[in-house]
């Protein structure tokens, strides 16, 4: 199990590999539908925001999505799986331009681009989501995990409804 | 309007489906509803808070500006250039000194006066425009504007009677609870698209009926029930409406019986979600439709405006603007940041609404002449009810809809 110093002594060549898998993870596990797993991809305390492009610029706190714990994500999933209800859609996400910004303090900073397409049963695939991941990520149980993720969304006017996570 | 368009028989309790689809219907609703005589929703006052601040808007499909001038006056003119028709503002807010359309260069005060057309007199004495063209006749076309407690509306119509008139003394009394003078802030923006009728938002707020059964998470966590006490209240007119309730506690009981979807045994794993604090007197959910483009939000301690833009007969903008008050305690603004999962296009609570009114537009599209059944409560409508199984709100809706379309 790696400590969080292996982690920091590793090359960039090594931290990029460690980071392109945990992206290729993450997104498996949102386009397989495995909702459960998903909260296991953030700590504790973790912050997850989907926000508008619009407001993260301006600088205002309003968010599509606002979560501060794994506990809230948790509660996303409960709505997803027995509360909401929605037309049957697949999700399909790719992550790239994975840029690693360096190591803060605590944490991992690392900046990616998303898209998100959108398939409806009679409907044609669209692109559901644009727009780029702002990540800090910490070594829990020798791990990577996300502090905080904030989804940044260009496609500002949404297609009718966002129910699975980005 | 044709024998296709014979309103059914039973009168305003049936809709008949040709009202979510026909084009025709949705022209003459643009004339008649949005540039009719009507105050539409345009602007909260902070969003435009210094002389030369704009918002770029809407009324119906038709794009506006509201601008605040040198004198701190607010003025709403048409985003339509004069000369060519160009869409001249694309910014959704900025500051300004004049207005320039870019295609000609014709600029435009802030009252949205012609003050400038390049080469008006020609060029080495050839071409320009004829002697008596007037400046004058060729502005932006200014609309009526009225403002209360920092909400900006307008209204293309001349004739239309005074705001505090409009909204009548019980949805005025509504209003002021949450625009109460006080200073606001914008807290942020969300927006979607919608594949549906403009109006079957507005039923939806105006539908109690649907919230304690649809929305599994406001049941199940006892934000809204069919066994809270409740009322439903509309102007004398019946166009506007409001959907009010108390909060009650989280149980079984006799009446949630017949809510199948009432889950008992959720609990949240990060309850600081629901932990609103009482912040408006008497009622704890008050969702408040202005007629012709306007939802008011205040669910516990979230606020929004929900601004209806017309996009065809088969699709509308969703554009909501979060607020708060200016120097609100923190902990109320993260109250509000909080419980705004609840609202918006992701909203654990609203999601049910865009994603149902899609499945209505879908199947009323091509059964045009089918209609659709409004008779919980009665098939008339009282300006006050005090129970949530009803559907009078929607009844008086169609009401004077039917009266202004002449249907």
């Amino acid at each position: 199990m790696a400590a969080s110093e292996d982690f920091r002594a590793m090359s960039r060549r090594d931290l990029r590999l460690e980071l392109e898998e945990l992206y290729a993870d993450y997104v498996a596990c949102l386009d397989q539908e495995r909702f459960e797993d998903w909260p296991e991809f953030f700590t504790d305390d973790a912050v997850y925001r989907i926000i508008p492009r619009e407001n993260f610029e301006r600088g205002l706190p309003i968010a599509t999505l606002h979560a501060e714990s794994k506990g809230y994500l948790k509660d996303r999933v409960v709505a997803i799986r027995q509360t909401a209800v929605y037309a049957p859609r697949y999700i399909r996400r790719l992550v790239s331009n994975i840029r690693i910004l360096g190591w803060q303090k605590e944490w991992l900073e690392v900046q990616a681009n998303y898209a998100a397409f959108e398939t409806l049963r009679d409907e044609l695939t669209r692109v559901f989501s644009v727009g780029r991941c702002h990540d800090k990520l910490v070594v829990v149980d020798g791990r990577l995990k996300f502090k905080e993720k904030l989804v940044i969304f260009d496609s500002e006017l949404i297609p009718n409804s966002l129910v699975y996570p980005l | 309007m044709g024998v296709r368009h014979q309103w059914p028989k039973e009168g305003i309790s049936r809709i008949p489906y040709w009202v979510y689809t026909d084009p025709e219907i949705y022209a003459r609703e643009q004339e008649r509803i949005f540039c009719g005589r009507s105050w539409a929703y345009v602007a909260l006052e902070a969003e435009i808070p210094t002389p030369g601040d704009f918002k770029r808007s809407f009324i119906g499909d038709k794009p506006v500006i509201v601008v605040r001038d040198e004198a701190g006056t607010i003025n709403v003119v048409e985003n339509r250039c004069a000369h060519r028709g160009a869409q001249f503002c694309q910014q959704p807010l900025g500051h300004v000194t004049e207005f320039m359309c870019p295609y000609h260069q014709w600029t435009y005060t802030l009252q949205g006066d012609l003050i400038g057309v390049p080469f008006r007199r020609g060029v080495k004495k050839q071409g320009g425009m004829p002697a008596d063209f007037d400046l004058q006749g060729h502005g932006l076309r200014k609309l009526r504007v009225a403002t209360r407690h920092g909400v900006v509306f307008a209204s293309f119509a001349a004739d239309v009677e005074p705001l505090e008139e409009y909204l009548g003394l019980d949805m005025l009394k509504l209003f002021d609870r949450v625009f109460d003078g006080r200073e606001l802030e914008v807290l942020g923006y969300s927006r979607q698209l919608i594949p549906a009728n403009w109006k079957l938002m507005f039923e939806n707020i105006k539908d109690p009926y649907h919230a304690s059964l649809l929305h599994v998470f406001l049941v199940t966590f006892g934000l809204f029930r069919a066994d809270n006490p409740s009322k439903v209240q509309t102007d004398k007119t019946g166009r506007h409406g409001a959907l009010i309730s108390w909060r009650g506690v989280q149980r079984k009981t006799e009446d949630t019986a017949e809510m199948k979807s009432l889950l008992d045994h959720l609990t949240l794993h990060d309850p600081s979600l629901l932990q609103p604090v009482r912040e408006f007197p008497e009622y704890t959910v008050v969702m408040t439709t202005l007629w012709p483009n306007l939802i008011i939000q205040q669910q516990s301690n979230t606020l929004a405006m929900r601004q209806l833009i017309t996009k065809g007969p088969e699709s509308f903008e969703l554009a909501w603007t979060f607020f708060g008050y200016k120097d609100e305690p923190a902990d109320l603004r993260q109250r509000r940041i909080r419980q705004a999962n609840l609202m918006g296009p992701a909203g654990l609570v609203s999601v049910d609404d865009s994603e149902v009114i899609k499945f209505i537009q879908g199947s009323v599209r091509p059964s045009p002449q089918e209609k659709g059944v409004m008779e919980m409560g009665g098939r008339d409508w009282q300006q006050s009810e005090s129970h949530m199984v009803t559907e009078g709100a929607i009844r008086s809706f169609y009401d004077y809809y039917r009266q202004v379309m002449e249907l």
